[in-house]
């Protein structure tokens, strides 16, 4: 780890203002993925901003949706009793990320702003229409995420609070974990919510999160695992490596998804 | 008080440290005026070094030093030595090309040290040594063995032709290729045994220090610290032994591959001499990765004549061996004496004929990795003979049966050198076989397959060495080093008793077992002997723990020591009961006179020989002190068989294992519970050979799976419950008739893995699946083979 300024703001407004101030500064939310890549030296920020003073944390449900602050970490979506009843395939994908050390520290915001293409939540947030708040805007989520590592973010904007638009009749996730990493080789959110029918799948593609329009065709004709069966995912744009070629990835999701839609 | 003599399945008593994160390791160890090193390494397979500009980094804030090759090449340090010379067919050396401690003209391997920068704290050692300016001129590298040995392949060492480092055979050609020449069945098989990375708990580190007097001490992660002190002080830094100490305090783990000496060993001890400070190196993970030995990496050929009623009449083998960029320490014996002499295993082939051809490449050095050579040739055999039984429509159990060396011809002579002593694999067969319920398995198959799942089951009879090795015998194959071991046993003037011994342990259990042995057999409490280990400034000069060789060879020691000890002690106890020598029993800890009720417990003996006012001091020396060196009279061969159940999701391709079975025959037991978990850590990586791990390198020699993330180490939910049996022979020619039991696990189980998983996928025509068996790989064989079936 290289040396670093150490900054722990207590307002999303001196964030705001220590990020805008310093191109090279950095945010650290739950520091799952930045902490190692700090330690392996493969990032050298000036300053690293804390936001763990923001108090953005918690979830809020309302008749018409889920608010789940920012840096709420996935142990505390994974267990809360008002996400497993309004979305349960949301408490189930957060309770699957990592491991238990890695659930009490990543935080929904910072995995977001991340944009792994691994990443789980990126499905989640895709398939069931959700909004990405920030201190500047709200964004759509098919506006937000842009490619692998990628997204609408603004150099100084920090989301503050993801929002899930209620009621979901159908949703949950299944994932085909990346052997040693466990990582989401293929991860697959099916959903049927307010946003309609969506099947969004995470760790496959090149680019990162993305949706399946067959399949989601499919679906709101016949919720079934039967209605998808025979969808074939094109390999073209999915990753390839030594874990699973691009064939095997595409094959993949046609089975994460009808698993995804009989767990649902 | 419980019985806590041989066979007690007593509590670690390591354990209550290594729990309580008491434990002592090398990284713990800090010193006044330390200073820290952080090594410069390549980042490119294969590339010539034109010039190095270590100015910048010299002169950064903290920097002491900064050393190159040219620098100890400048204090006449040459390469590091490699302890064991292989021949070839035409007798000629193998080639043994320089390896030098820091890369010199080129480097041949991502993870090669280039340079080593000194610092007052560690990140300035690390931040410094990326300002070294390295001008590189790439060169084309090879990792694969089989694009090394051919013809126009980039050479590794420039002088070494067709990157050979040997061309070596054993057995008898002749006696093969006739029974070849008349087998009804000739059955053929290639396949490959994958390259792991060891990664053992603890990084390795090195903690390098010289006082004013020019006595340098070095503790370090090592698995036989007098093997390093000789290959480090006689051959690299020139340090005479008794200016040399080497430490190994508490080790997390080595699997073989902290037996070697590395390069940061001597760069610290160097360094330390030079400065006059002590430096500290600590691998971090992604350097395990790139700089701790790796292990196996075998491309093979298989070819087994079979006559018309299933009896093996000849095996014809030929393997290439990856040795990687340069010969580490013991990496030569590996393919040949520990793997090619195995290839009869349980079998009574008659002719076995062997061809190893061991190739440089653009990767990690390879060396021994649990097992070691073992793995590679059961893992090889037991795949062909099931193979075998496919293909002769032989049932595979009998198939076995009919080979097997039976009970009764023990000791056996192989057509491959070794003679096993004893065994009886009728034995171990019949009770893995019913604990793992075999019979019923069809059944089990049939539900599965309603629950749309293909379930295997696959059984490995395997058959090994250990226990290295007569040094008479080994040094006529090319060992550089003797392979006994030693034991001093101290009894103190009180009765309790201190073991001092060669072997080092780093997992296994020693200060338990070692204690228990001895507890036993002199008739102490448990609680009042203690295990020494690991420090040449206290044990004796002895040659460490590999090849599951502790207890067999340095337990043999101990039994020896004791024996001097009690011969002693009775002609202390003659002359304090006015006895005759001859008259004196020792039994339960005590000395009696035959046919009396007197007796001198071992304390009053002691004290005797510490005190020694009423003694026979004409005749005998005080004290009670004595040291045995114990040097086999052959290898052991413990043996087994494995039974390994799988279950596949066909839609995935992802092997579940949900049951496995391992019946071992490792002699002599002393602590049941240790050898369970040994058996149960070997079988964990044996599974994770089978399905998980695999070191992937790019065509290049780029190295893909370098850390944790790529590098798919088993993990607890990988693993079924493990059941353990033993079932045991005992060893002819050792005094505890005790075999070994650290390999087994990792010998017996990946063929039997990939058996299972072969036979899970019977029906869609699989003959063989190299390891890891990946869910990819499976999954495109079930949709490879899909259609087929369909259309049939």
């Amino acid at each position: 780890m290289y040396d670093f300024a150490y900054q722990k703001p207590a307002s999303v407004a001196d964030a705001v203002k220590l990020l805008a101030g310093d191109a090279e500064a950095k945010l650290l939310a739950g520091g799952q993925t930045f902490i190692p890549v700090l330690k392996q030296r493969l990032n050298k920020p000036s300053a690293v901003i804390d936001l763990a003073g923001l108090k953005l944390s918690g979830i809020s449900v309302s008749a018409n949706s889920v608010t789940i602050g920012a840096m709420t970490t996935h142990a505390t979506v994974a267990r809360s009793a008002e996400v497993k009843k309004a979305i349960p395939g949301l408490a189930m994908l957060a309770s699957w990320i990592g491991d238990n050390q890695v659930r009490h520290r990543g935080t929904i915001g910072g995995s977001l702003a991340n944009n792994d293409p691994s990443a789980c939540y990126p499905a989640a947030v895709l398939a069931l229409g959700a909004v990405i708040k920030t201190n500047k805007r709200a964004i759509k989520a098919d506006d937000f995420f842009q490619g692998m590592f990628t997204t609408a973010l603004e150099p100084d904007e920090i989301i503050t609070a993801v929002e899930f638009p209620l009621p979901v009749e159908k949703s949950a996730y299944e994932k085909f974990r990346q052997p040693a990493s466990r990582y989401a080789m293929v991860g697959v959110f099916v959903a049927k919510g307010p946003a309609g029918v969506r099947v969004a799948v995470t760790g496959a593609g090149q680019n990162g999160v993305f949706r399946v329009p067959e399949m989601e065709a499919a679906l709101a004709k016949s919720w079934s695992p039967d209605a998808i069966a025979g969808v074939k995912v094109s390999p073209e744009g999915l990753n390839s490596d030594i874990h699973g070629s691009a064939a095997y990835r595409a094959h993949l999701i046609t089975v994460m998804a009808k698993r995804a839609v009989a767990a649902a | 008080m419980a019985f806590e003599g041989i066979g007690a399945s007593v509590k670690r008593r390591e354990d209550g440290r290594f729990l309580a994160g008491r434990g002592h390791y090398v990284d713990d160890m800090n010193r006044p005026g330390q200073v820290y090193a952080a090594i410069r390494r390549s980042d490119r397979p294969h590339a010539r070094i034109k010039s190095i500009d270590s100015s910048a980094a010299a002169a950064a804030p903290g920097v002491i030093a900064v050393y190159t090759g040219a620098d100890m090449a400048a204090d006449g340090i040459g390469g590091l030595p490699c302890g064991w010379q292989i021949h070839n067919k035409d007798g000629s050396p193998m080639a043994e090309p320089m390896h030098p401690v820091l890369a010199t003209g080129k480097v041949r391997h991502v993870g090669d040290p280039i340079a080593v920068v000194i610092a007052e704290t560690k990140a300035q050692a690390k931040d410094a040594a990326e300002l070294l300016v390295i001008d590189f001129e790439d060169l084309p590298g090879v990792a694969d063995i089989r694009a090394a040995s051919a013809p126009g392949a980039p050479l590794v060492h420039d002088e070494v032709a067709g990157n050979v480092c040997y061309d070596w055979h054993i057995g008898d050609k002749g006696a093969v290729d006739a029974a070849f020449a008349r087998a009804k069945h000739v059955v053929k098989l290639d396949l490959v045994n994958n390259r792991l990375i060891p990664n053992a708990m603890e990084p390795r580190a090195a903690l390098g220090e010289c006082d004013v007097s020019g006595h340098y001490t070095l503790s370090t992660t090592s698995q036989n610290p007098h093997v390093i002190r000789l290959l480090m002080g006689a051959f690299v830094l020139h340090i005479p032994e008794h200016k040399l100490r080497i430490i190994a305090p508490d080790v997390g783990g080595g699997f073989g591959s902290k037996i070697y000496h590395y390069a940061e060993e001597a760069i610290v001890t160097w360094a330390a001499g030079k400065l006059r400070r002590p430096v500290k190196w600590t691998a971090e993970r992604s350097e395990s990765f790139m700089s701790d030995a790796h292990g196996r990496d075998h491309v093979s050929h298989a070819e087994m004549a079979v006559d018309e009623e299933g009896h093996f009449l000849a095996l014809r083998v030929s393997t290439l061996a990856n040795m990687g960029a340069y010969l580490s320490t013991f990496a030569p014996s590996v393919p040949t004496y520990l793997y090619a002499t195995l290839l009869a295993g349980v079998y009574k082939t008659p002719a076995i004929y062997a061809e190893v051809k061991a190739i440089f490449t653009n990767t990690v050095p390879v060396d021994a990795y649990r097992g070691a050579g073992r793995p590679e040739a059961a893992f090889l055999l037991e795949r062909l003979v099931d193979v075998v039984a496919q293909e002769t429509g032989i049932d595979r159990v009998e198939l076995r049966r009919k080979n097997f060396i039976p009970a009764d011809a023990y000791p056996y002579q192989t057509p491959v050198a070794l003679q096993y002593d004893s065994g009886n694999h009728e034995m171990t067969l019949a009770e893995a076989l019913k604990a793992a319920d075999y019979a019923g398995f069809p059944a089990r198959r049939a539900e599965a397959a309603r629950r749309g799942k293909l379930r295997g089951i696959g059984i490995s009879t395997y058959l090994e060495a250990c226990g290295i090795a007569p040094s008479h015998v080994a040094g006529a194959l090319g060992a550089r080093a003797g392979l006994y071991e030693v034991a001093n046993i101290r009894v103190h003037p009180t009765g309790s008793v201190t073991v001092f011994t060669g072997a080092h342990s780093h997992g296994q259990g020693h200060e338990t077992t070692f204690a228990q042995l001895v507890a036993d057999q002199l008739g102490v409490p448990f609680d009042q002997v203690d295990v020494v280990h690991g420090d040449t400034g206290e044990i004796p000069f002895g040659m460490g723990t590999y090849g599951s060789r502790s207890l067999a060879v340095g337990g043999s020691a101990m039994v020896k020591a004791m024996d001097k000890i009690i011969a002693k002690g009775k002609r202390i106890a003659a002359h304090l009961m006015e006895a005759s020598v001859e008259d004196i029993e020792f039994k339960d800890g005590a000395f009696r006179v035959a046919g009396t009720d007197k007796a001198k417990a071992l304390a009053e003996i002691s004290l005797a020989a510490y005190v020694p006012h009423n003694y026979p001091i004409e005749e005998l020396e005080p004290g009670l002190e004595e040291t045995a060196f114990y040097d086999p009279k052959n290898f052991t061969y413990p043996g087994g068989c494995h039974v390994c159940e799988v279950e596949i999701d066909p839609e995935t391709g992802v092997t579940k294992v949900v049951n496995f079975v391992a019946v071992d025959d490792v002699g002599r037991v002393i602590n049941p519970m240790i050898v369970e978990g040994q058996v149960q850590g070997g079988v964990a990586q044996g599974i994770g050979q089978a399905l998980l791990e695999g070191a992937a390198y790019d065509a290049n020699g780029q190295l893909l799976s370098g850390s944790f993330m790529d590098y798919t180490m088993p993990r607890a939910d990988n693993l079924p419950n493990i059941t353990v049996g033993t079932e045991i022979t005992l060893c002819t020619h050792n005094p505890l008739g005790s075999k070994g039991c650290g390999e087994v696990g990792a010998i017996g189980s990946p063929p039997a893995v990939i058996n299972a998983v072969v036979d899970a996928l019977k029906d869609y025509g699989v003959r063989h699946i190299d390891m890891p068996a990946t869910p990819e790989k499976i999954w495109s064989i079930i949709a490879a083979n899909r259609p087929k079936m369909a259309a049939e």
